[in-house]
Formats: structure tokens, sequence, C-alpha cells
């Protein structure tokens, strides 16, 4: 299992990539094979400002649905558009990619300092080991 | 955790496994969509050994059977098999199962013998349950630890099979089994039964033989694209076929009335478990009803979800659902109240802050050549 060097991670097996004051949001390669094959996203919160901890989306798989909470503070300003139902329609990039084509949404991050809060890959492969 | 005589086989060919019923089982090989597509249009095979068995042997096996179970099994002629349950004081169901009537070469004069198949998650509840029914000259036997359970299942089965056993496996009727020789291994009991709709095979025999057994299926069915099937795709194949999962659909607390299970229910037969309680529903009417539905939206319905009318009422809940891989849309099962169980009712789904817009539909949701 991969977990690269350049980005955050969650709790929640997020994980965040930091462009200035812009983040790309997806799930981790533990996740994606956790939930196994992906059938669909729901993201209904694009131009929303979400706190981190809550709930912007959610995926489903065939055996199971999950929640997506938000990593950090920030407006939704994109969801990809791969996923989305009305275009792409092609959840399972986040299978076959998940920290590259199967980014889930572009945040533009409210409060920076929260930054701190999330884990770096050593500790998150720790959670997940 | 328990093991079957598989485990170490499905990790070293990289199987996700969980915890199932106590034994730690592969849930999925590759994905669970081709997997799934793959028993449909060819062939799989499931190890499903966690399963348990019983034998019941003696001059009155029948009567315990009959008495144990909601179905007819003075209908079963030597090398018949039949679905049904074992239905508790109050109306519910113990666990649903398969009765095999067995060959009488082993028994004395005048027995008869009788295999139960029960789901692993129940083998104790269903061995105290039935022993303690057991007032009868009849023997009760555990085998379930011994006994390896394979599922050859899809339409290429029986070609797959046919070259290892001299058993004409066309020729052999849905819910019949035979035993003989197969892979070079005596003693097997082939049955026409599975748990998919996919049409094929399940095969009982002794554990030592499992690796052996296994190895000579995959070469046999190398040309017809055999491939090792998970627990997850047995799940959504079964419900595609609309059949019950105990745990999900049916518990302890529903009546095989209310699940649709009214043809294992013989109400003719003398008294069983519960019949008087069945009687009575049967004259009154049951006042809910396990329901096929699709939804119309994207999401997937899952077990505990409410239902809902158009008005917010609450009318049942949702028992299982899935993404169903061979009609590409979310489908699920329900307990609704009677008066709306009908085919074409509009029923809502409540998901957190959502309502899905469902409708019942008739079941099997999958057809074969549609």
């Amino acid at each position: 299992m991969e977990f690269p060097d350049n980005l955050k991670y969650t709790k929640e097996h997020e994980w965040v990539r930091i462009e200035g004051n812009e983040a790309y949001v997806g799930i981790t390669d533990f996740a994606q094979q956790e939930l196994g094959d992906l059938v669909y996203v729901e993201v209904e919160t694009v131009g929303e400002v979400v706190e981190k901890d809550e709930v912007f989306g959610t995926v489903e798989a065939v055996k199971t649905t999950s929640e997506l909470f938000m990593p950090l503070s920030g407006k939704i300003i994109e969801f990809n558009p791969e996923l989305d139902e009305s275009e792409g329609d092609n959840p399972s990039l986040i299978n076959s990619s998940p920290y590259d084509e199967g980014w889930i949404i572009k945040i533009e991050i409210s409060k920076l300092n929260e930054i701190e809060s999330l884990l770096d890959r050593e500790a998150y492969a720790a959670l997940v080991d | 955790m328990k093991t079957t005589a598989l485990t170490s086989k499905h990790i070293e060919l990289g199987a996700r496994m969980a915890a199932f019923a106590g034994y730690n089982m592969p849930i999925s090989y590759t994905n669970i969509q081709e997997e799934h597509k793959t028993v449909r249009e060819n062939v799989g095979v499931f190890d499903v050994s966690h399963m348990g068995e019983f034998i019941v042997k003696g001059k009155q096996a029948l009567e315990l059977v009959q008495k144990v179970t909601s179905n007819d099994a003075s209908k079963l002629k030597i090398g018949d098999v039949q679905y049904s349950c074992f239905p508790n004081a109050t109306g519910g169901i113990i666990d649903d199962l398969l009765v095999y009537r067995l060959p009488e070469d082993k028994c004395a004069k005048g027995e008869q013998a009788y295999m139960l198949v029960v789901n692993a998650s129940n083998i104790k509840k269903d061995w105290q349950w039935i022993g303690q029914h057991n007032t009868f000259e009849t023997h009760l036997i555990n085998i379930s630890d011994n006994t390896g359970l394979l599922a050859v299942q899809g339409p290429k089965a029986a070609a797959t099979l046919q070259s290892l056993t001299d058993i004409d496996l066309h020729a052999m009727k849905y819910y019949t089994f035979q035993k003989g020789t197969f892979a070079g291994v005596d003693n097997v009991l082939i049955s026409a039964t599975g748990y998919t709709g996919a049409g094929g095979f399940e095969l009982y025999f002794d554990n030592k033989d499992m690796l052996q057994m296994w190895e000579a299926i995959f070469k046999a069915g190398a040309d017809y694209g055999i491939k090792p099937i998970g627990l997850g795709a047995r799940d959504t194949l079964r419900l595609e076929m609309g059949y019950c999962l105990y745990g999900n659909d049916i518990d302890d607390t529903t009546s095989p009335l209310e699940a649709g299970l009214g043809w294992i229910t013989k109400l003719q037969k003398d008294d069983f478990n519960s019949k008087s309680i069945f009687k009575q529903q049967k004259k009154q009417g049951i006042k809910k009803k396990l329901v096929g539905f699709e939804v119309l939206e994207r999401r997937v319905p899952r077990h505990g979800y409410l239902i809902e009318d158009i008005d917010g009422n609450e009318i049942g809940q949702v028992t299982s659902g899935t993404q169903s891989p061979s009609l590409d849309k979310p489908i699920g099962l329900g307990y609704v109240s009677k008066e709306l169980a009908k085919i074409d009712q509009e029923i809502f789904i409540a998901v957190r802050n959502k309502k899905l817009k469902a409708k019942i539909v008739k079941l099997p949701f999958y057809k074969k050549h549609t």
C-alpha cells in the first residue's frame, strides 16, 4: 500500500494535498481497498463552507456506504468532474488512482492553522498498520 | 478465529479476508463486480465450508425433521433436497436450511437418514434446538467440522465438473443430489443446488480431500474461465435473486409468512413448532411483508435504513441492499406494511438527510436472458 510523502492524512483515511491556501482531498489507498469497488460518489456541498470533521459527501461501494469528512475547514470549490455522475461518472478512478485521478474535492482552506492537526505519512502508516 | 481447509489457500491467492460467523473467510479475490460477472456468465468456486451439516439418523428420523422444520419432509425421496426453516416457539425463524434425504445403505432396517445444512452463524443454536426436540428414536451427528463444501456455480459449472465424475451432471434435476466418486475422491455428495441463481452444484466431502478437490476443479475449469469467488459476490448474487439471508432478511422475530416463505410452510402437515401461530397468521393476514425494491436514484440502500411512505410515515425497514452488478442499479429487500406491499408502489428510503425514491418490484430482480 502506498502513502505518498507529499500528502497529509487524517484518521478518517482522507489525504490532503496542500497547494498554498487551496487543497485537494481524496481517500487513501487503504480506504479504497477497505471499501472495495466504488459505484457512486455524492458531493452536494460545492460552493459551501464546511467545518473540519463535518460531512461533505458520501461514497457508495457495492458492500457499504461511507461518509466523507472534511480534513480542514474550508469552502468546497470543485468536485472532481471525472467522478460526478452528470459528467465523467467514473467513481472507480478512486480505486485505480486514489491519489491522482481519483481526487474528490478541491477546497479553499479557511483556517490554515488546522494544517498542523493533520497526520504525516509516518503517523498515518502506523495507524493503518 | 476458525479456519477452513482452504484458508491459507485464499490468503495465498491474495483474497481480502474477514471474519464471518467466526471463520476467517475470503470476501473478494479481485473485486465483487468482476467475481459476480464470472458466476453469471461462466463459472466460479466458493469455499463455503463454514456452513454446518448435521446427520439425523434412526427409525424416527423423519418424525424429528418434521417436528423442527416447516416444510413437508415426508415428500422427499432418496436423492431429493428441500429448502426449509426451523420455526421457533414464537412464530420466528431459528434458521433456514436445506434438508437432504440420504441413501439408506448405511442404515439398519427401518431407519432413515437426513442431512441438514445450516448457516455457519447458527450451528450452535440450531444444534441445541434440534437436540432439545429429539424425543424420538433418532441419533444426531454434527459433521460440520469434518465436512468441506465447495459451491461451483454458473452456466459452465456442469461442463467444468463433468470430466471429473461418471455421474451424468447434465441430467441432474435442480434440488436433487447423488453420491459418487469425484476427482478420484470417494463418497462425494454432489448436489444440484446453490445460492446464486446461476445454476451449478454444491459438493460435500471430507475436509482432508479439500486441496485435491480444489486443484482438480480449477484445472477442469481452466478453459471455461473458472475463478475463485468470495462472500461479497455471494451476497450480491443471492440478493439479485431475492433469496433471504439469515440475520438480515429473516431472524428470530420474522415469520416465514411475512418473509415470503409461505411456500415452505406447510400448514397441512402434522404438528411442528409454531404451526398454530402460522395458521392464525394465515387466517387473519400478516401485517408486514418482505418485498424487493429498486432505488430510482444512485444511492444504495443498506440494512437498517427506514422505509417511509410519501407523507414521511415510517412503513418498514430495509433488510438487505446493494448495487446490483447485473442490473447496474441499487436494489434492496425490506419489510413494508401489508397495504403498501404492491408491485410498482412508490416508497422512500430514509438516509440521513435524504429520502430516496424507490419502487417495489417483482422478485427476482435478475432474470436469466434479460
